[in-house]
């Protein structure tokens, strides 16, 4: 049994490294043994955590399935007095505030990313690296608060006139300028998630060996040419990655969105509309909900809610991958 | 979550000292009295010990049926199919009254908005949209109302008391309103923002030239807050105030198990948008615990009143306080 152990251990672990020998004492000894229990243990754990979670989803929301059926995920109306449940409008205001967001926030975050680690000089690429991440650290009630106060009476008095009068034969930016809203919220989640894109493109475009770039410059690159072909193509499978942690992010902030977004379930073209994001209703009516009808059609907008991050997760992993295998020969 | 966080405090607490421990929870709008509540009887009665959590009425009516709590809190009444659910038939004891106001943020008005319950049905609607259409200009004639500036509506997006107070108003005075949007602790509103809690709907308020929204009356004296005056059954404005509070209650028909809506109520200067709060007790209690309760609910009807001006709220009508206590007297202690 013992040997077992060892041996499964040592054929897991010979890959990387070809000095075995010493390893597999190492393997037998008590200590150890624990030690990869202990790891298999919190892995799996994790996986149980997340199915057990899934679970009691599914177990509570299943009145309002049962009640409305599939019909719930395309219905947009949602009235508590009718007792009407459908989430689709959250479903858009969830997705459309998260693409707000990660469009702002990724030119942003990348410019940021490449500017620190490509072109500043080191006394000043240190300080505003640390303020970017201390971005991170500000709790988003904090960030709520100053987009109810400071943000949504700007994009009231300026930033809304402002679109409209240049862009508003667009659908998009037609209707009453309240300042809260979709556009608020995205806003927002694009400041909220712009440190974390932002330090994560860092740090994969440290680990571009330095050579990559030399070569370009050698061949006669200017250096915006050597920034694209060295490092952003290099990088583009871990500036994606940065883009999913964000986005993950943007999908389930509830304080800061439920406090700019002005809260009404309906689907609206303008993004100076208000809207509501299916974190912000769970956040808004689960302390009070009237009926068990209610309850139940709250806990399913949690389970799509979930099923939305995990769908989105998936297609951007795919679309790593892809990027991976596309450049494959030129980057690691 | 909050559960386990309920039981947690529970069993921590109960370790902690030898004292009777009274569990409640529910609703947050009377959560600042009850507290002083408790405080004030912890130290005239030192062995026991009351612990309320404030997560909200709904959820409190939940947690006492459950049995998870010894007592639950309510600013609506429970419905039918809730108190059936009960093992034992649950009593509602009115504690205090609450008001709702309507505030509105509009610079350089010169004097108290007054309006009407079709005029604010329609705002609430979207009818009405600016702020000087004819209908609040003849309401108001004194007044410098803005020209040419629209309403903003602000709502609760959360669910809450306040909010079946004042959509319970806007039903009972309009059919079409009751038709069209019905009442409750949340609806879906035809126009406006939403804002979480009193303190959202506040700084919706506050932050917008032009807004008007419902808050109750802690939060609008608390933030020095216009409020509008209100036109009642005999017809008079009535302001929300201490005494006009505790005139709706006197001049409204309270049934037998308390369970009723006073807003709209008839009585000379009584205000329209007040409720009462509750505590949903059993009627059929174990032992010293339900011996403790029932002596707290009589201090409660008696020198407890004395503690809610201070802070807002409006103390029970004298004749109302001695129907109470006899509705507690006759709780079984087994």
């Amino acid at each position: 049994m013992q040997l077992e152990v060892a041996e499964k251990l040592t054929v897991k672990q010979a890959k990387p490294k070809a000095s075995s020998a010493p390893r597999r004492k190492l393997d037998i000894h008590f200590g150890d043994r624990v030690f990869y229990y202990i790891l298999k243990a919190s892995a799996w754990g994790v996986v149980g955590l997340l199915l057990l979670m899934v679970g009691l989803l599914l177990d509570m929301s299943w009145p309002a399935f049962v009640e409305f059926g599939p019909k719930f995920l395309i219905n947009p109306e949602w009235n508590p007095w009718t007792g009407e449940f459908g989430a689709l409008s959250f479903v858009y205001g969830t997705v459309v505030s998260s693409l707000i967001a990660v469009a702002l926030a990724l030119p942003v975050s990348v410019g940021v990313a490449l500017f620190l680690n490509e072109l500043a000089p080191t006394w000043l690429a240190r300080p505003v690296g640390f303020f970017v991440e201390m971005l991170a650290a500000i709790p988003s009630i904090v960030y709520g608060m100053w987009g109810l106060f400071v943000l949504a009476p700007f994009l009231r008095n300026y930033l809304q006139p402002f679109l409209h009068e240049t862009l508003g034969f667009l659908p998009l930016f037609q209707g009453p300028m309240l300042g809260y809203g979709m556009l608020a919220a995205g806003i927002i989640l694009a400041v909220m998630i712009t440190p974390t894109i932002a330090s994560i493109s860092r740090e994969v475009f440290k680990a571009i060996p330095l050579g990559y770039r030399e070569a370009a410059l050698g061949l006669g690159a200017t250096r915006w040419e050597m920034l694209k072909i060295a490092v952003l193509k290099t990088g583009a499978s871990g500036i994606i990655g940065a883009t999913i942690l964000g986005l993950g992010r943007a999908l389930g902030e509830t304080m800061a969105v439920t406090l700019v977004i002005g809260n009404k379930a309906h689907i609206s073209a303008s993004l100076f509309d208000t809207a509501q994001t299916m974190a912000s209703v769970l956040a808004n009516e689960y302390a009070e909900a009237d009926s068990d009808l209610q309850l139940a059609a709250l806990t399913a907008v949690g389970l799509t809610l979930f099923i939305v991050s995990l769908f989105i997760n998936s297609i951007a992993r795919y679309v790593v991958w892809q990027v991976d295998k596309k450049y494959a020969g030129m980057g690691r | 979550m909050r559960i386990l966080a309920v039981v947690l405090v529970c069993v921590f607490t109960q370790f902690a000292s030898a004292e009777l421990l009274i569990n409640g929870a529910g609703a947050s709008f009377p959560y600042p009295l009850y507290s002083k509540w408790f405080a004030e009887y912890a130290k005239i009665d030192k062995s026991v010990k009351i612990n309320y959590q404030s997560i909200g009425s709904g959820g409190g009516i939940r947690q006492f049926l459950k049995g998870t709590t010894d007592f639950g809190a309510s600013d609506a009444p429970m419905k039918d199919t809730e108190l059936k659910k009960a093992k034992t038939p649950i009593l509602h004891i009115p504690t205090v009254l609450g008001a709702v106001c309507v505030s509105y943020n509009l610079q350089g008005l010169g004097g108290e908005l007054k309006l009407t319950p079709q005029v604010l049905v329609e705002i609430f609607s979207g009818k009405i949209q600016k702020w000087d259409n004819k209908k609040i200009k003849k309401l108001n004639p004194a007044l410098n109302l803005p020209k040419d500036t629209y309403i903003i509506v602000a709502h609760r997006s959360d669910g809450s008391g306040t909010t079946a107070v004042f959509t319970d108003y806007l039903a009972k005075v309009s059919p079409a309103w009751k038709k069209n949007y019905g009442y409750g602790k949340g609806i879906k509103w035809p126009v406006g923002l939403g804002g979480k809690g009193n303190e959202g709907v506040t700084g919706l308020i506050k932050n917008n030239p032009g807004s008007i929204g419902y808050i109750e009356m802690t939060y609008a004296v608390a933030n020095k807050m216009p409020v509008a005056a209100l036109k009642n059954r005999e017809g008079e404005f009535v302001g929300p105030t201490e005494e006009s509070v505790a005139k709706a209650a006197a001049g409204a028909e309270i049934p037998q198990d308390y369970r009723t809506s006073i807003t709209d109520a008839a009585g000379k200067g009584s205000y329209p948008l007040a409720a009462f709060t509750y505590l949903l007790v059993s009627s059929e209690m174990d032992g010293p615990k339900g011996e403790k309760i029932v002596e707290f609910l009589k201090w409660a009807m008696g020198p407890g009143q004395k503690l809610a001006g201070p802070l807002h709220y409006s103390p029970l009508p004298k004749t109302l306080t001695e129907r109470v206590k006899q509705t507690v007297a006759q709780i079984k202690v087994k």
